[in-house]
């Protein structure tokens, strides 16, 4: 028990996944500023930001709206990243093996901040919000297949295993899935669904802030912001280092192999700033559309290509 | 009908420079119709220009926009040397062109940008941002400010370009064309900003003809009005330069326009420099006694369209009547043409296409008397008000 409270609060749980998170949001920050010509945030700035909220700032409860819901849903959104994450990190840094099918709970825990986030704006009552809302929900009808299709392109990779430690080890007994076409497909499909999981642009219209002013977050303030940017942190590790897990091999962490670690992430996560900062936002319509027919055709088409072994 | 949710813009709303509401009334995410309120700024400009010396109103109408600075003292001054009859050096009106076309280059510039931030690209928002820098620093070592340049006065200017600053000048816009190169060509290729702007907030021709819109809104259309080839004033007439049109009208051609017109903007500033080598230096002002009693309009392109100046003198020092039109108040009408049967994320950047500089928009609606708050005047009363006020003036003329 102890040692399943310290998996969760401190390591790989809460603390570590929060902490790399917030540096890792410092990275994309970073770069994004010096695509931009600026200067940049310090490296502490999430914690900052963080901690101003936290314990500064003031919270406001929107005057129309359900109050016990709207702050429920940011703690509901960080204890589902938390879980994922321990359960994504725990075969990941070859502590537990996790358990048969561990993968399909992943997989679920890992809507839960989406769904916290529609239920939180929805209980906002404001206009705005439930606008925000109503994109996040079509949003993650259209990435959520595609997500899935990624995860069984894996499954059958590694030989229909459905834990996710069965399929580090098929890698590193192996060789890594991204060296064949279909794990290169699958990687720049995987990619996509994390750019939309993250909203990031182009994927941000719940959030777009020159449409709808953040949408979803709008009536957030205070500590309450302060869990979703939280949530936010932990997603932003545990979504690449899902990702590193099922195609790149995980993490080997003895010697030289805590640095290809962090290459890694360091990697998927220029990735995904790199395709926020050269495209435009687009539409929810026109997402719907990229996620169910062109991501699907791809992914269709890795798994294909596995079935006949490539 | 089903219930419709009102989507406020505004009145403080990050799309937006200034206060302004735009309530778009949605059905899901498909606008339904919009409504909009202005007035959130009056500042009593034409007031105030009644009481203040022809000289004096210079700096006032600088400060109607920020953006568009040298549009509203260009207008006036068209329309005040209308009066007097007065007829500027060649010189004058040579460096009158060259701010006018500077600002227009920077203020396409900010518009990309701004376009860019609106669609999420924020990239493209800080890089033409920064490839405005020079242009801003051009203005500074011509006029000695960055903004609100100050240039403008009765027949002629109050700054003389020094032919030592011209290869400087030249060397900036080399490299400002190169970065609009670049920029031209991040924003024209780039297939997702086709997709999220191709075909949407189209006015067609005949739009924008029923609503009277100006500047590059109506360029987009292929409606080729310019006020610098339509009612030639400064050297636009001595320099050879033609107007960009599109044919599409959706918010792709307006950028393209835009874009398009900095190169026009470039080419002007290039020839008005030659041709500021042929005029003697120093000679950039006639002197003018005294401003006549009589009425004068005034029209410029700025860099938003038509803005259009109407000065009534009677003799005295200054203006007694100043009217002005400014180019965002009409082209903020054809909101109810561009926006209608869109979604709400084509809406807010069919909104920004118009490049609306709101606060040269502003006019006061209803007047109320400040202590008991009781309603003096509606729009329909002061415009009753202001005709009365005009034929008493014309009596006197």
């Amino acid at each position: 028990m102890a040692v399943n409270l310290f998996y969760f609060l401190v390591f790989p749980g809460l603390l570590f996944a929060a902490t790399v998170g917030a540096f890792l949001s410092w990275f994309d920050r970073k770069i994004t500023a010096r695509v931009q010509f600026r200067k940049g945030p310090p490296l502490l700035q999430p914690f900052y930001d963080f901690f101003k909220l936290l314990l500064v700032k003031e919270t406001i409860l929107p005057k129309h709206g359900s109050p016990v819901i709207f702050l429920l849903a940011p703690i509901l959104a960080v204890f589902g990243a938390t879980v994922a994450g321990v359960f994504i990190l725990l075969p990941l840094f070859n502590i537990t093996t996790g358990f048969k099918g561990d993968l399909m709970v992943i997989f679920y825990l890992l809507t839960i901040p989406s769904f916290s986030y529609i239920i939180g704006s929805l209980a906002s009552g404001n206009p705005l919000a439930a606008v925000g809302g109503s994109r996040e929900m079509k949003l993650i009808l259209s990435y959520e297949l595609t997500f899935l299709l990624v995860v069984a392109g894996a499954i059958m990779k590694c030989g229909q295993q459905f834990d996710l430690y069965s399929i580090i080890q098929t890698q590193q007994e192996g060789s890594p899935f991204i060296g064949s076409i279909s794990g290169v497909l699958l990687f720049i499909v995987g990619i996509f669904c994390i750019q939309a999981k993250l909203a990031l642009v182009p994927f941000d219209m719940p959030e777009a802030e020159a449409e709808i002013t953040a949408g979803i977050y709008i009536e957030y303030s205070g500590a309450a912001y302060a869990l979703i940017k939280l949530a936010k942190y932990i997603m932003l590790f545990i979504l690449p280092a899902f990702l590193i897990a099922l195609l790149m091999n995980g993490f080997n962490l003895k010697g030289l192999g805590i640095l290809w670690a962090v290459l890694k992430i360091v990697v998927v996560v220029l990735l995904l700033t790199l395709i926020r900062n050269t495209n435009p936002r687009i539409r929810i319509k026109q997402a719907v559309n990229f996620f169910l027919v062109w991501m699907n055709l791809l992914a269709v088409i890795a798994i294909v290509l596995i079935a006949f072994g490539y | 009908m089903s219930k419709k949710t009102i989507i406020p813009i505004g009145p403080y709303h990050p799309l937006q420079e200034e206060p302004e509401l735009f309530k778009l009334y949605c059905d899901g995410e498909i606008v339904k119709d919009i409504k909009w309120e202005t007035g959130y700024n009056h500042r009593s400009i034409e007031k105030l220009s009644e009481s203040k010396t022809y000289d004096q109103v210079f700096f006032l109408v600088e400060r109607i926009c920020g953006i568009c600075s040298t549009s509203h003292p260009f207008a006036f001054a068209n329309a005040v040397e209308e009066i007097g009859s007065i007829e500027i050096t060649d010189r004058a009106k040579y460096i009158r062109s060259v701010i006018g076309e500077l600002e227009r280059i920077h203020s396409h510039l900010l518009w990309v940008g701004l376009a860019g931030h609106f669609l999420g690209y924020n990239t493209v928002f800080m890089w033409a941002w920064k490839y405005r820098e020079p242009v801003l620093d051009l203005f500074e070592m011509i006029t000695g400010n960055r903004n609100s340049y100050a240039m403008f006065r009765v027949g002629g200017v109050r700054r003389d370009i020094e032919g030592s600053k011209i290869p400087t000048i030249r060397t900036i816009l080399d490299d400002v064309k190169k970065k609009a190169d670049l920029l031209t060509g991040a924003v024209m290729d780039d297939p997702v900003i086709h997709a999220r702007t191709k075909g949407v907030g189209v006015l067609t021709r005949n739009d924008v003809i029923d609503y009277g819109a100006v500047g590059p809104t109506a360029r987009a259309s292929g409606v080729a009005i310019d006020v610098r080839k339509d009612d030639p004033y400064a050297a636009y007439p001595l320099v050879n330069w033609k107007v960009i049109t599109a044919e599409a009208g959706d918010v792709f051609a307006k950028a393209e326009v835009r874009l398009l017109e900095m190169y026009e903007s470039i080419s002007i500033i290039e020839q008005c420099l030659t041709g500021l080598g042929k005029t003697k230096e120093g000679d950039i002002n006639v002197k003018i006694k005294e401003i006549p009693a009589g009425m004068g309009t005034g029209r410029a392109e700025a860099p938003r369209g038509e803005v259009f100046h109407f000065v009534v003198s009677d003799g005295s020092n200054s203006p007694a009547r100043h009217k002005i039109r400014a180019p965002s108040y009409v082209n903020i009408a054809t909101f109810k043409k561009s926006c209608i049967g869109q979604t709400i994320a084509d809406a807010t950047i069919s909104l920004a296409a118009v490049d609306p500089c709101y606060c040269c928009t502003e006019r006061l609606a209803v007047a109320y008397d400040i202590r008991s708050h009781k309603k003096i005047m509606n729009a329909a009363g002061m415009i009753e008000h202001s005709v009365m006020k005009t034929s008493e003036l014309r009596k006197n003329i």
